[in-house]
Parts: structure tokens; sequence; C-alpha cells
């Protein structure tokens, strides 16, 4: 055992190379996700068909398609119409668009969630659509959906080992060269899978807070989760956005 | 343009607007329908400036509907509407209805004000946040400004002490006068009350319509109120107007529509709301 | 600055020389679908029902287990599994396909069982005072009465499981399982001729995952109504 935590400990450099590659795969592709979602979102709330159509066959597009291949797709097939990405931006470009397209749907309908009345109290005191949209229903919306955007987030964090099949030296990437020099499976995708999960437990933890943050901002404090405890209570059964 | 507009004779209109100046609000040949079932139709009537008017009428008689139709919460399947003389929605040109453009639309309803059933104030922002972010965003007012305004009506419904409660931590009585006060912070000419009172416990009625009462008293806001309270309706209104099926039934004075009510069908209503 | 030239960048001749490859790939994406789906059913139940009855302490690993295995990557799952097998002398050899079918049937057992907790949570308290009232034994109100109740509502979830294992199999790229995504891949290289390969790739997942999922969602619609 000694052996083997101190081969750990002498490739310790490497494995917290790929931990740092993961982990700005995931923030990239969680930021670029998050701006898709709003953009693909809003527009398929509009009451206009020609922001809202093309909006929703986007997402199907990107839903549809597995993000495997929208990967190789950026990779492979791109730098054949002349666009060359580097693979750090082919992963994250992918991981955004996929989830991206899955957080929209989770956008759109949190956004529908909220209660009609806040539209027409609007309304009523003449608050143009975008001041109402951007102070009154976005802020309510945005704690609806925090959960479930909590759950594609770590899901992306999942997504990001796909990587590796790129060239780029993440986690997954690591975990393996961890492997052969060790000479122990168990113990390299032991110790790879406990860093994965640490990972997104943190990351729920994160999420957990904002969402608190935006409950007390509209009045309701309630149970205070932390621990282990919040990742082991999972969260909603369903892998396709909430409907 | 036919003339079967029966607000403008109507026997109540004993408000302060004088002859020759234009209506609040007018309804002109409004006929709104949801698919099949016709809610509205041909519905012609006015209300002068500063007259206080009370809908009456079984549930699905279309009062309602008459208030969000002047909020402009619903769109109407034809005729028009005149707020102060001016088209609220659609106008008529070149003999033809056309809508108006959305923002124009927007700053005429500026001059509406709508306090609803379910109070829908916004969860997100404080009590003083409600009433100031029209008259910021909209109005143009200062921070300053909205703030010192809204504590003067806050003061008024009797909630000083509460501008930096979450909604949330209020009553249902207390929520409905801060929607009161936030209807109030944008000095609307005209106020909508659609039943105000519905959604609260009856402990908590009588808090809600003193403010109202007191309103009522103090200003010459032009007010259409749809409400169960008879009461109330007594107190505070110069003129009810009874609906049935989506028109008119009876239109007058509150002594006379509740004492010596014209129809059966109105003193039936009435005697069915009396009894609960 | 060259621009690309589009007729080099797209041939059908590729294309249709590409599509029997794919398909074949396309079969061992059915296989690890449909039979990992069926493991995921049952494994996921298996889970939902262990959680119910254990106690506190075990219950408490079990719960570990599950969202130790939900929350980390199948990619990484799948290789580890594949290497333990494949490295281990004592064990006959494995078909990568097979282990592969099964690491995901399990990684997605541990979403099931959440929707069958909830189907079974669903199931009004009306119903429990109802068995304990004809003090039917406890197994077999459960199967008789719960189960078929908990499962109407947990199927759209289950339906939609399935369509996103069905999107997830090209992770078995990782440990060589020829699949759709795989067989494009390795036709590209062999013909340096991606585009074909990938583009049909891509529209055979969304033909096959569009219709599917329009369908669980009606399903869902009409549950709903009762």
């Amino acid at each position: 055992m000694g052996e083997k935590l101190s081969a750990l400990f002498a490739f310790g450099p490497q494995l917290s190379d790929g931990i740092v590659t993961t982990v700005l795969l995931t923030l990239g592709g969680a930021a670029g996700a998050f701006v898709i979602a709003l953009v693909l979102g809003l527009a398929m709330v509009t009451p206009y068909g020609w922001l809202g159509v093309p909006a929703k066959i986007i997402v199907e597009f990107f839903r549809g398609t597995s993000l495997l291949v929208q990967l190789f797709w950026l990779f492979y097939v791109l730098p054949l119409l002349g666009v060359q990405l580097d693979p750090m931006t082919c992963g994250i470009l992918a991981l955004a668009l996929n989830y991206g397209a899955y957080s929209a749907e989770v956008v759109r309908s949190s956004i529908n969630h909220v209660d009609r009345g806040q539209w027409e109290a609007s309304r009523a005191l003449s608050l143009s659509p975008a001041h109402l949209v951007r102070r009154v229903i976005f802020p309510q919306a945005w704690a609806l959906m925090i959960p479930s955007l909590a759950t594609l987030l770590i899901q992306l964090l999942k997504g990001t080992a796909v990587v590796s099949f790129i060239t780029l030296q993440d986690l997954t990437e690591r975990i393996e060269q961890l492997r052969q020099a060790s000479g122990d499976t168990f113990f390299a995708y032991s110790v790879g899978l406990l860093i994965y999960f640490v990972l997104a437990w943190l990351l729920q933890i994160g999420m957990n807070a904002l969402e608190q943050r935006a409950r007390a901002r509209l009045g309701r404090v309630d149970r205070t989760a932390g621990g282990l405890r919040s990742i082991v209570r999972m969260q909603k059964p369903q892998a396709e956005a909430v409907s | 343009m036919p003339s079967t507009d029966s607000g403008l004779t109507a026997p109540g209109s004993t408000g302060p607007g004088s002859v020759g100046s234009d209506p609040a609000i007018r309804f002109q040949d409004v006929e709104k329908r949801f698919g099949d079932n016709v809610v509205l139709k041909n519905l012609n009537f006015s209300v002068q400036p500063g007259e206080r008017v009370t809908l009456i009428g079984p549930s699905g008689s279309g009062k309602t509907t008459i208030l969000r139709l002047i909020m402009t919460l619903e769109s109407l399947t034809d005729g028009f509407i005149y707020i102060n003389g001016s088209p609220l929605t659609h106008e008529e040109r070149n003999g033809r209805r056309t809508a108006l453009p959305p923002r124009e639309v927007r700053r005429k309803t500026r001059q509406i004000g709508m306090v609803f059933q379910q109070f829908n104030l916004f969860p997100n922002m404080t009590v003083a946040e409600n009433l100031i972010e029209a008259p910021m965003h909209v109005l143009g007012m200062s921070k300053a400004d909205a703030l010192a305004k809204a504590r003067g009506l806050l003061d008024k419904v009797g909630l000083a002490d509460k501008e930096n409660e979450h909604p949330s931590r209020l009553s249902g009585g207390q929520q409905q006068r801060v929607a009161i006060a936030r209807a109030l912070a944008m000095d609307p000419e005209i106020l909508l009350l659609d039943e105000v009172t519905s959604a609260l416990d009856p402990e908590l009625v009588d808090d809600v319509l003193n403010v109202l009462r007191r309103l009522a008293g103090e200003t010459d806001i032009t007010m259409l109120i749809v409400t169960h309270e008879m009461q109330f309706a007594k107190d505070v209104s110069q003129r009810v107007m009874m609906f049935d099926n989506g028109a008119i039934l009876e239109d007058g004075p509150p002594e006379e529509i509740f004492t010596n009510p014209r129809h059966e069908r109105t003193a039936k209503f009435l005697s069915a709301v009396l009894d609960q | 600055m060259n621009f690309p030239d589009f007729s080099d960048f797209w041939s059908w001749e590729r294309a249709f020389e590409a599509l029997p490859i794919l398909l074949r790939g396309f079969g061992n994406t059915l296989i690890a679908t449909v039979l990992g789906t069926i493991i995921a059913a049952i494994l996921g139940l298996l889970i939902a029902v262990l959680l119910r009855v254990l106690p506190g302490w075990i219950d408490w690993l079990l719960k570990l287990a599950v969202a130790f295995v939900r929350n980390t990557p199948l990619v990484v799952q799948l290789l580890f599994v594949y290497y333990l097998f494949a490295m281990n002398p004592v064990l006959i050899e494995v078909p990568a396909l097979v282990i592969g079918t099964a690491m995901i049937g399990v990684h997605y057992a541990t979403y099931m069982s959440e929707s069958y907790r909830a189907g079974i949570d669903s199931v009004p308290k009306g119903q429990w005072e109802a068995i304990s009232a004809l003090s039917l034994p406890p197994g077999r109100a459960f199967r008789s009465v719960v189960l078929p109740q908990a499962l109407r509502a947990t199927i759209p979830s289950l339906g939609n499981y399935a369509v996103a294992m069905f999107k997830d199999t090209p992770f078995l790229f990782a440990i060589s399982v020829v699949e759709l995504v795989t067989s494009a891949q390795q036709y590209g290289a062999r013909n340096f001729a991606y585009t074909e390969a990938f583009t049909l790739a891509g529209l055979i997942f969304l033909a096959a995952s569009y219709p599917t999922s329009l369908l669980i969602r009606r399903m869902e619609k009409s549950l709903a109504q009762y």
C-alpha cells in the first residue's frame, strides 16, 4: 500500500494537471452552455415564431445527436472546412452546445412555470417586456431552474471524460497513465473515480448554495443542505430536462 | 357610429365629468370571444372621469373580462375601447380597424392601474422595491423621489413599518394593501379592482375595504370595481352595472339597483349573494 | 486564404460507401441500448425496493454506492471494468461489448432506481392504508397493488433514460466496441474522409432518438391526465 501511495505521490503533478484540465472544461463548458441556454430558452418563450421555431430546431438537433458525434465533428470535420480549433476549444464548444441545448429546455420550462399573475401585474404597471423578464420573471425562474441545472452540471462534468478521445490530457487520460505507471487498475481507477466524485460533490454544494440564495431573495428560507447527504439525496429523476 | 351608447346618458352618470369632456372609459361595440364562447357581445358603455362604478353579476357574466380588456391583458375580438377619448388598442383608420403598436398601447396603460384577486406582488423584491420599480423605470422618477412616494403610500395603507419585508412574510390582507399602494404609486387616472377581497380570509377583508373606502373619499380616481361585497359597493360606488351573459342588464345608482331592481334576474342574483 | 472546396468536402459516393459500415456498427449500438435498458430496469427496481426495506445504515451505504456510480463518468467506469476483466487472467475472456453493455446498464440503474422510488412515493397514501386495512401480506400487497401503480408513473421516465442511454452508447468507443460512432471514426481514419461518416452518424442518432422522445412526451401527457 505504501508503495502505491508513493507512486501516487510521484504522479501528483500530472494528476493535478489533469484535474485542472477537467475543471476548466467543466467551467468553460458550463459558462458556454449557460449563455446558449439563455439565448435559446428565451427565444422559445417569445411569442414570435421566427425566433422560437429556429431555437426549437437547434435544441432538438443538439439534444438528438450524441455528444461524442458533436465532439468528433468539431475535431475531425471542421478542419476540412478550413476551421482548425485546438482540442480544448473543441471540447468546451461540444460540451457547451450539447448541454446548452438541454439547459435551454430547463430555462424555457422554468420561465413558463412562473405564475401568470406576475406577467399580468407587470403589464398593469406598464413595464416593458424586456424589463419584466429581466427584473421580475427571470429572478423567479432562476430559483426554479437551479436544481435541474445542477443535475445537468454534474452530467457535464461526467461528459468531460470524452475529451480524452481527442488527445486532451484530462483527468481520465491521467488516470489511464497512472494505471500504466503503477500497473494496478483497481488502485488507479478507484483514485480517479473518487476524484470525480469529490468534484461532483463540490459542484452540488455550490449549486445548493446558489439555490438557497435565490430562494432567500424570494423570501423563502428553508433547510440548509450540505454534507455528503446533499449528493446522496439526489436530484430530479429525469435525464431529459423537466418538462 | 351607432348611437347605442347607453353610458353617456345613463342615470348614474353623476361623476365630476362635465358635459363635453371625453369619458374616462368608453366601450364601443366591444365583442370578446374565447374560441366559440362569446363572453361579451356588442357592448357599449361609458364611465365619466372620477366616477366609481361597480360591476356585479353571476360568475361568467363577463365582468372580470371587461377589466382585463381595459388593462390589455386580453385582446378584444371586435370593437373599440377609448381611454380619455383616444383609442386604447385599436383605431379606425381609412375605414379599417387597425391595431396600435405595443409601445403606444403601453403609453396609454400607464394611466390605468389594476389590483388583482391574487395580489401578484413580485416575490423577488421587498415591499418598497415593489412600489418603486415601475415609477423609476416607467415614469423615470429618481430613486429618492420614488421611495419618498412609496413611504407616503405605505403609510396611507397602514404598512409604514413593512417597507423592507418580503411579500411572503405578510398576511394576505397586508399583501393586498401593498398591491393597492403599488398601483397608486403610478398615479393612475383609472383604477381597476378585480375581486380584491375574494382570496382573503374573512377577518382580513375589512382592512382592505377600509383602505379602499378612504381612497374613494380622498381622491377622484376613476374606479371600476368587480366585487361580491355588496355593502362595499353601496358605500363607494356612484353607479352599479348588472351583467348577465355578457350584456348589461341594468345600470343605475346603487340605491336603485340594490333596493329596487327592475329585473328579476338582478333580484335573484342579489338575494343569492346576500344569503352567503 | 484558400477557400474550402465543397465538392471535396462532401461526396455522395463516400456517403453510400460508409452507410452499410455504419449500419453494422449501429447493430451493436442497438444491442447495447436494448440489453442495457433491460439490465437497468431490473437492477434499478431491485435497488429501489432494497432502499425501502433495508435497515438504516446498510440502506445508507447502498445510497452512497448509488450516488457514487451516478456521479462519476460512465467513460471512466467503462475503462475501469474493461481493464479489470481484461487484465485478470483468472477470468475467461469477456467480449468488450458484453462488459460495456453491463456497465451502461449498471450506470443507468442508479438513475432508474430514483424514478422507481419517485413512482412508489407517488402511490397515494390511501392505497397503503387500504392494504393494511385488508391485512394483505406485505410482499403480495407490494406486488399486486403498489407496484403496478408505481410502474405506470415511472414508464415515461424510464423511457427518457433509455433514450439518454442510447445517446451515451458512443462512450463504448473508449473500450473499442465498434458501435455507430466508432465505426464512423474507423471509416474516417481509413479513408481520411470524416465528413460523411460523422454526419451520417449524427443523423442516424437524430432519426432514432427524436421520434422516440416525442412518443415519450406524448405518453407523459396522456398519463398526466389521470
